[in-house]
């Protein structure tokens, strides 16, 4: 049932955000119906393939999985908020220049995930790389170029903060 | 010859200023900042929301449907069943030759009959997604439950139920008049088959299965359609083929095609799944009955995977003869593949491929398309021929065994080049199987020992190599020139995996400019001529062509123009690497650049135009060294390493070359060892998500190598042969060679998972 509308408030890429939502709406439906931002895909709403990845107070999670309710009083952060008015963020670059996108679908996902990777731990190995993304889905890549990607993000990350 | 190992090597003789180099793709910044709208971000106001009411059964007949309750829910503004088609032609053809049309809309909407399990019969249009979806619980359908048939071999027997009561077998090219659910038995035949294996002094037979696999591009299908009040239609989706959008809606509407509007959107993988039209008419009906407002209906991953085209399950019996010197005199294959609920599997490819790679003077082929309870099958990347290449690949291991000569070296004793005639009539033209071969044989993998086990199981290399023929087709593109020395590239192919960056680079190197001064997009049907389909491996060679034509259009009209400006006669004004200059004036010249600023002063604007037919697509090989590690404990295989060649003529972009190649590799090791639709024994899919259809992560993975082969492609201003669909044809069956390397028993049918390796296990220790 749709039940009464609820009130939220939230953090959402740093900015404060207020919205109205049903109780079934999941936090994915939220931010694509309510916020229009659709840069969060749905891809299975099941919380199998990781193309609604957003960080919520530190931790990534499906989106699809969260109730648009629970984001009362977090911070959360989409690909929207992961360029800056300096430009793309050196994960967004080095996608680009390592073609880590074919179809692109899943790449704010992976984005998001890998972002908050790199945050945590700076120089990860490519196996802890490819646990850490293990739960985001790619069907064109074949992950090759991903993987490589967010090795080259963590040297530039790396060499700027050097 | 590769003497040092790189990851990823291109082996080019041939260097352009443009082409091949890697610059940023032009839809980059939109596609990692989620600007980027694929068809579900599409919105508009008043948008009402549809769901599909889909068959609990795999076969029954419908009784009736009452919609009554559903209509009178709060928030409900349509429904609609496939009564509300209306009358249509009996055939028409939407760019893919010509089908029934009762069999096209019978898939969108079921009529007197269902299917398959997942078989639409009903749409909803509500005020939300929620409200769609509670009044499709409440429309009342009384079935009547027919038995129903799920594999090719069962569906030709001559009990089987039968699905398609108008369906009568055509064999050999005329209808016979029986009916059955055999829709084709076809045969091709060159030299003496029974002379071939008298020569032959080793004979390999045997038969192989293969399952339903999906596609599993992570966008499930969705549109948004607005009949409006003008009776124009506009329909916004993610297709690989706005075209045939716009044809299908036009033939299963009866409207005039100039009545409808087909908009790409962003599209989030298809590999061929995208080609069929499911919810664009359907949408449609429901926007006219809801009085012209915009339907959205966007697929749960549960109805992709039970609703859409997957690719066909087989079963395929291979017999190849060989002399003992190693010379393979003789092959048949029988090729069985399910097309799903109506007749149209990719059985003709299949047949196509399935000796393709070798020369071979004495053949038989018989192929036969077999409707079975399953969704109707779609093209999945070289449609036919992974289902073929496991079985005829592993025979080829399996004669290199017995031979006691090297897997690759058999393959380049009989390998097929320039003048080899394929069983299906056509003769190779210049072809890089040898040369595949050749890098395959050289490579640092191959001379390399077998890697190492992780986890303390047997390890095994296997090698395999596949064969797909790529086509051409219609494409059309403008160009215009902007006075700062940049051009807009209009074009109509979806773009699926980089194919803006790579059809723009075909301009840039005709005009001398950058990559980045190129500005492509892909635009609507109203907007650019007719474009086939982005798939079959087509679009950077077709419509990278029609970007090259629309370019010298362009270069033509710049000479016109600077030869007016110099007052000079045209004939002695040329364009070289993107400097106009006289022939015979060295002190007139100028830059493109220059130019392109004193058009509006100087004329007319200056708009290229092109619209291309190709012949010559130019056929791909890619050949795989896999070497796997087996935990005889478990039975689970590791992919340990994994090398891909392919001939790509010339790579544009070699980037998305790469990725093609390394993408079909890793769908290709899911497909091998894991994927498969899982059915209930009446015909329920019981694993219609992406926990249990469980396709390969980064964690089931090593970095997927690549070699890129330029063997020219004689037909293409660069080269190009197509790259999207080769390297999926043999992963599977090299695997299976590795497997057979390492455990040293053959595994016959796809998936080979643990259960399939422990049985395997099992029976060889009880027999």
């Amino acid at each position: 049932m749709s039940g009464k509308k609820v009130h939220v408030t939230t953090t959402l890429n740093g900015e404060a955000v207020e919205f109205l939502c049903e109780p079934r709406q999941s936090l994915l439906e939220v931010l694509r119906d309510v916020v229009q931002l659709t840069g969060a895909k749905e891809g299975c709403n099941d919380g199998n393939c990781g193309a609604c990845t957003v960080n919520m107070d530190g931790r990534i999670v499906d989106s699809c999985l969260v109730l648009g309710v629970e984001a009362e009083g977090a911070s959360i952060g989409t690909v929207e908020g992961i360029a800056s008015p300096e430009g793309l963020h050196p994960i967004q670059q080095a996608f680009l220049e390592h073609a880590a996108l074919q179809c692109g679908i899943c790449t704010p996902g992976f984005l998001v995930a890998s972002k908050a990777l790199l945050e945590k731990e700076p120089n990860p190995s490519e196996d802890r790389i490819r646990m850490w993304l293990a739960g985001n889905l790619c069907r064109c890549t074949g992950y090759d170029k991903i993987v490589r990607a967010v090795i080259d993000a963590a040297g530039r990350m790396a060499g700027a903060t050097a | 010859m590769t003497t040092t190992y790189e990851p990823n090597q291109v082996l080019s003789n041939e260097t352009f200023k443009v082409v091949g180099t890697r610059p940023i793709r032009h839809d980059g910044a939109d596609k990692v900042t989620g600007r980027a709208k694929y068809g579900a971000d599409y919105t508009a106001a008043g948008l009402l929301h549809g769901k599909t009411l889909r068959s609990p059964h795999a076969h029954a007949r419908i009784k009736s449907i009452d919609t009554s309750k559903a209509e009178a829910l709060a928030g409900v503004k349509a429904v609609v069943t496939s009564k509300d088609f209306p009358p249509t032609k009996d055939t028409a053809d939407f760019g893919l030759g010509g089908q029934p049309m009762d069999r096209f809309r019978g898939n969108l909407l079921a009529g007197d009959k269902v299917l398959y399990r997942g078989h639409a019969i009903a749409a909803v249009a509500a005020t939300s997604p929620h409200i769609a979806e509670e009044a499709i619980g409440l429309i009342e359908v009384d079935y009547e439950v027919l038995p129903a048939v799920f594999t090719a071999p069962d569906g030709m027997a001559d009990d089987a139920p039968i699905l398609l009561e108008d369906l009568t077998t055509q064999e050999f090219g005329k209808d016979t008049g029986r009916k059955s659910n055999i829709a084709d038995h076809f045969q091709h035949k060159m030299g003496d088959l029974d002379k071939g294996f008298a020569a032959a002094d080793v004979v390999i037979e045997r038969s192989f299965d293969t399952k339903t696999v999906h596609q599993g591009y992570i966008e499930p299908h969705n549109v948004t359609a607005l009949w409006n009040d003008d009776d124009r239609i506009h329909v916004y989706s993610s297709t690989q083929g706005s075209f045939v959008v716009r044809a299908s809606v036009s033939e299963a509407l009866a409207v005039p095609v100039s009545k409808v509007r087909a908009t790409p959107m962003e599209i989030g993988g298809g590999f061929g799944g995208k080609i069929n039209v499911y919810g664009e008419p359907v949408a449609a009906l429901l926007s006219k009955k809801a009085g012209n407002k915009p339907v959205k209906i966007v697929m749960s991953r549960a109805e992709v995977f039970e609703g859409t085209g997957p690719t066909s399950g087989s079963h395929t019996t291979i017999k190849m003869g060989a002399t003992k010197e190693g010379k393979i005199v003789a092959a048949s294959a029988n090729l069985q593949l399910e097309a799903g609920a109506y007749p149209g599997s990719p059985v003709g490819a299949a047949a196509m491929c399935v000796f393709s790679a070798y020369n071979v003077d004495n053949v038989v082929i018989d192929g036969y398309d077999v409707v079975v309870n399953k969704p109707k099958t779609a093209a999945y990347r070289a449609p036919g021929a992974p289902n073929a290449a496991f079985a005829a690949e592993q025979v080829v291991d399996e004669l290199a065994q017995k031979l006691n000569i090297d897997p690759i070296e058999l393959r380049l004793m009989n390998a097929a080049k320039e003048g080899v005639r394929r069983a299906d009539g056509p003769i190779h033209p210049r072809i890089g199987c040898v040369e595949v071969l050749d890098a395959m044989k050289a490579h640092d993998h191959y001379s390399s020992p077998i890697t190492p086990a992780k986890k303390g199981g047997k390890t095994g290399r296997g090698v395999a190599i596949g064969f797909w023929f790529n086509i051409g087709f219609a494409s059309s593109c403008n160009i215009t020139v902007n006075n700062d020395g940049t051009i807009n590239l209009i074009e109509g192919s979806t773009d699926i995996g980089g194919s803006r960056a790579s059809i723009a680079m075909h301009a840039a190197e005709v005009l001398g400019i950058t990559a980045e001064e190129v500005i492509p997009q892909v635009v609507d049907t109203d907007s650019i001529g007719y474009t086939a389909i982005t798939g079959g491996s087509r679009t950077t060679f077709a419509t990278g062509w029609a970007a090259y034509e629309a370019a010298q259009d362009v270069k033509r009209q710049v000479v016109a123009r600077a030869a007016k400006i110099w007052g000079v006669d045209p004939d002695s004004v040329e364009m070289v690497e993107g400097v106009i200059r006289s022939k015979t004036d060295t002190e007139l010249n100028m830059t493109f650049k220059e130019l392109a600023g004193q058009i509006n002063a100087t004329g007319e604007p200056i708009v290229g135009r092109a619209a291309v037919d190709p012949a010559g697509a130019g056929a791909s090989f890619a050949g795989q060294i896999v070497d796997v590690e087996v935990d005889p404990e478990t039975g689970k295989t590791d992919v340990l390493r994994f090398t891909m060649v392919q001939d790509a003529g010339k790579a544009i972009h070699p980037s998305y070359v790469e990725g093609q190649m390394q993408g079909a590799a890793v769908q290709g090791i899911g497909w091998a060892l894991n994927e498969e639709y899982y059915y209930s024994k009446d015909g329920k899919m019981d694993n219609a998500s992406f926990l249990d259809y469980r396709m390969p992560t980064t964690l089931d993975l090593p970095m997927i190598d690549t070699v890129i082969v330029e063997v020219a492609n004689p037909g293409h201003p660069y080269g190009v042969r197509g790259v999207g669909e080769a390297p999926i044809v043999s992963p599977q069956a090299a695997i299976a060679n590795a497997i057979q390397n390492a455990t040293g028993r053959r595994m016959t049918s796809l998936p080979i998972n643990s259960v399939a390796i422990m049985e395997a296990s099992w029976a060889a220790k009880t027999s």
